[in-house]
């Protein structure tokens, strides 16, 4: 049976115990001694709770069981004595017939496994049968049980209650449970990495060529893992040319929006500014690279300056104007949290709009612009498919804003894709950036949370 | 103290000197190009979106239309298609005039004899569209002479797959993809994200592992959507072994990615309520479980929603962690279901900006401009849904 059609008769089930446990109910509820303690739904739920989770639990122990079980039947019953030892040969059959008895491939290479798959099929049979048998065999016992338990005194929805506090708990440690496996994702795979390529080198390192060669004999055949290059890129691209675009124009579209702008133009720019926010990223990087990108070079070589077709500057350029209403927004909320003291004040005093604005307001309200632009910076440098479209491989230490360049999340993309296995420095590296990019994204915004945050009760 | 006051100058200030009136008449000026520059800046913003739209709505409108070239087909050639050869039949109007999916064009037209309008080939149709090679121009330029060149919807584009002939490239596939994987994502995040949402804003005692929860929410936010890549191909892919390519890792890492922006929204929307509501409704006599379910949060709803729509269609546009979990294999038919290999419609715009050919141009602009619409679909839903339920109390 599919796994859907499983769900759907646990669902009939759970259905079933449902009514019938809320008929029961009922019928208590209009007897004369008293009000019962829960209302019949809720005995409904208990009783429905009970014919489904603990079948569907063992399903889910079964499922990752039984497939130990399958295949130890098969390589004891008679069919097998005809296997190859110990050995890949042994595995490709085994495999082969599995692929035949689940329907998966129809023909096969080896005439073992054709003999082999009705086994398989037959174990596998077997042991399905068994499990849905066990499983409806627990459903019906949970079920019978609680029902014995319906009666009017019986507190079935304090019960469901805690069932559901305990989902609503689980349920919010999911986040928890995907920060850890991020980092431990990371620092494992890094580890490994680390174990081939000594830290030092790879954070103090000048030279990145991970290619690594498939003879011994060829020129540079361990790769070398010096990330400067790419730390170098990241920064100048996110957090130079991006914020050298973003910062200004961010700033001031939220100085003219919140001090000039009428509320009628407000209405309108504002969401033209959060739809830049909203294209994606790889319309940029398509942007970057095919609209921007060839008058940027001809602008490099005008000037006199080598260019490449793929430009930091292109790439950089691109995601400051994708950042700017991040910064704006950001600069907005601040300015808007300046008290109005501070403005009468000073306007008062008889300085114009633009002398308040910038000695008062923008000082007051630096803590949180500077906050605001960390956290820029740190999307900035974890944006990725703008720098792969337009940034371009070569991992050049240069300022030469027209040069060719590659930042770390190019890397892990190039790293970690085609035809890649886990045991070689090459593919290990793009988990060891990911480990610096994350550590460095998470510092930026611990540090910027906490300086808004500081900012903001300042004024409270 | 008094000293101090003593020093200024006791004369009123004269404002009708011409050196007052000078410096007035500057800081007015100062004012005025101040303000002007901030409107700059949100004119430069505002111009680069236009500028940015109309260049791929420009590019794409092309990659919509097609070049059909007609032939009159012979008894001879009715002869081949009788017996199947359409190929055949084609060679012999000049094959390198058509599309390489024209011969399916004339087996699902079921033309015999006479007239039947076919696909042009990529040369043709660039040609058509004002920027081809001399040669294709001059091919194109003799065939319109014999009005046999005509300009019409490129099907083929809204419901084929990826292929190498930009002429037979489709969109369908890729937006298939998507589908399945936001469906994925949408089952599993948004429930979780509501769950934890009224965990936290609702039950969650104060300590150090409701503290450890919501840090943790927080940085989730805030982590390079590439991360997740990562995460997906470390734990989805090496550990659990789910299928390379499959809608249902894609969906699933989304679905990590796109949690935590449900748990802020529907943590700001549940906060919202007042707390009146809770007071009444405990009052009567509801439980805590109760006052959640039947009134915070059917009142918290609408901005739980929205929230859940702008997480979607960021989602819906992303593209690093999607390369990441290998979504970018050439697939040239439509994803069957949850775990078949499926490529989504950001990779798709993606892997056609990497193909040379120029018919490829007006294809990716093309693909650009129904993932906007997606977006901008998604985002109009959004700001209906906010302004016509959410209240304010």
């Amino acid at each position: 049976m599919t796994p859907a059609a499983i769900a759907l008769l646990l669902v009939g089930l759970g259905l079933a115990a449902w009514f019938a446990a809320r008929g029961k109910a009922r019928s208590f509820a209009r007897a004369p001694d008293g009000r019962p303690h829960s209302l019949p739904a809720y005995h409904g739920w208990y009783v429905a709770l009970w014919a489904v989770v603990p079948a569907l639990l063992f399903l889910g122990v079964w499922s990752n069981f039984s497939n130990g079980l399958i295949y130890q039947a098969v390589i004891e019953s008679p069919e097998a004595a005809a296997l190859p030892g110990v050995g890949m040969n042994r595995q490709a059959i085994l495999g082969e017939a599995y692929a035949l008895a689940t329907g998966a491939s129809q023909t096969a290479f080896s005439p073992e496994a054709r003999a082999l798959a009705p086994v398989y099929a037959r174990a596998i049979a077997f042991y399905s049968w068994l499990g849905l048998g066990v499983a409806l065999l627990i459903a019906f016992a949970g079920g019978a049980w609680s029902f014995s338990r319906v009666s009017p005194h019986f507190r079935a929805r304090t019960r469901v209650e805690r069932t559901m506090m305990a989902l609503l708990l689980l349920a919010s440690l999911i986040a928890v449970l995907t920060t850890a496996g991020i980092v431990a994702s990371l620092l494992f795979e890094s580890l490994r990495f680390f174990a081939l390529v000594s830290p030092l080198e790879f954070l103090t390192g000048l030279h990145w060529s991970p290619q690594i060669a498939i003879r011994a004999d060829q020129a540079g055949s361990s790769g070398a893992f010096g990330a400067v290059p790419l730390f170098w890129g990241t920064i100048f691209i996110g957090a130079i040319i991006a914020m050298i675009i973003a910062i200004p124009l961010g700033l001031m579209s939220a100085i003219f929006l919140t001090q000039y702008a009428s509320l009628r133009v407000r209405a309108w720019l504002k969401p033209i500014l959060e739809i830049l926010a909203g294209v994606p990223t790889v319309v940029y990087g398509y942007f970057a690279a095919l609209t921007l990108a060839p008058p940027i070079r001809d602008f490099g070589l005008w000037l006199g300056i080598p260019a490449d077709s793929e430009s930091a500057l292109a790439a950089g350029l691109v995601m400051g104007i994708m950042i700017i209403p991040f910064v704006s927004s950001m600069a907005d909320d601040s300015i808007t949290a300046v008290p109005q003291a501070m403005r009468d004040g000073s306007l008062a005093m008889g300085a114009t709009k633009s002398e308040t604005i910038k000695k008062v307001l923008v000082p007051a309200a630096l803590p949180g612009v500077v906050g605001g632009v960390l956290l820029a910076v740190s999307r900035a440098i974890g944006e990725t498919m703008i720098v792969v479209m337009a940034a371009g491989a070569a991992a050049n230490l240069t300022a030469n804003p027209f040069a060719s360049m590659t930042t770390v999340t190019y890397q892990i993309v190039a790293l970690l894709t085609g035809d890649i296995e886990f045991d070689n420095a090459k593919t290990l590296s793009a988990f060891a950036l990911g480990l610096v990019l994350f550590l460095v994204t998470l510092a930026l915004n611990v540090v910027a949370l906490r300086v808004v945050k500081k900012y903001r009760e300042a004024y409270e | 103290m008094s000293e101090a006051f003593d020093t200024v100058d006791p004369t009123p200030t004269d404002w009708k000197a011409e050196a007052m009136q000078r410096r007035i008449r500057q800081r007015y000026a100062a004012e005025r190009r101040f303000r002007l520059i901030g409107f700059a800046a949100i004119l430069i913003s505002a111009g680069f979106l236009a500028f940015l739209l109309v260049t791929m709505f420009h590019d794409g409108a092309q990659g919509f239309v097609r070049t059909e070239i007609r032939i009159d087909l012979t008894p001879g050639q009715s002869a081949m298609i009788e017996a199947g050869d359409h190929e055949g039949a084609l060679r012999q109007s000049g094959a390198r005039l058509f599309s390489q999916s024209a011969w399916l064009a004339l087996r699902n037209s079921g033309a015999r004899l006479g007239p039947v309008w076919l696909p042009a080939a990529d040369a043709i149709d660039v040609a058509a569209k004002g920027e081809g090679s001399a040669a294709a121009e001059r091919t194109y330029a003799a065939l319109r002479a014999e009005g046999r060149t005509r300009t019409g919807i490129n099907w083929t584009f809204l419901t084929g797959s990826d292929a190498t002939d930009p002429t037979a490239v489709g969109i369908w596939g890729a937006v298939k993809g998507s589908l399945l994987t936001m469906i994925v994502t949408i089952v599993l995040a948004f429930p979780i994200g509501v769950l934890s949402a009224v965990y936290l804003e609702e039950y969650a005692p104060r300590n150090r592992w409701t503290d450890m929860i919501e840090v943790s929410i927080n940085n989730l936010a805030a982590v390079p959507s590439i991360i997740f890549g990562l995460l997906g191909l470390a734990i989805f892919l090496n550990v659990m072994h789910l299928p390379r390519s499959a809608p249902i890792v894609g969906g699933l890492t989304l679905a990590l990615m796109t949690m935590p922006v449900i748990v802020i929204a529907g943590r700001n929307a549940i906060k919202s309520v007042p707390p009146s509501i809770r007071d009444a409704a405990l009052g009567i006599g509801a439980s805590r479980i109760q006052v959640v379910l039947h009134h915070v949060l059917p009142l918290a709803m609408p901005g739980i929603l929205t929230g859940t729509i702008i997480g979607m269609s960021r989602a819906l546009g992303e593209t690093a962690p999607a390369l990441m979990i290998g979504m970018r294999a050439f697939i040239s038919a439509p994803p069957g279901g949850f775990s078949d290999p499926a490529t989504l419609l950001p990779v798709q715009i993606f892997l056609w900006s990497d193909e040379v050919g120029r018919g490829f141009v007006e294809k990716t602009s093309a693909a650009i401009i129904v993932l906007l619409v997606f977006l901008l679909a998604m985002n109009g839903l959004a700001i209906y849904l906010r302004n016509r339920f959410e209240k304010r109390w």
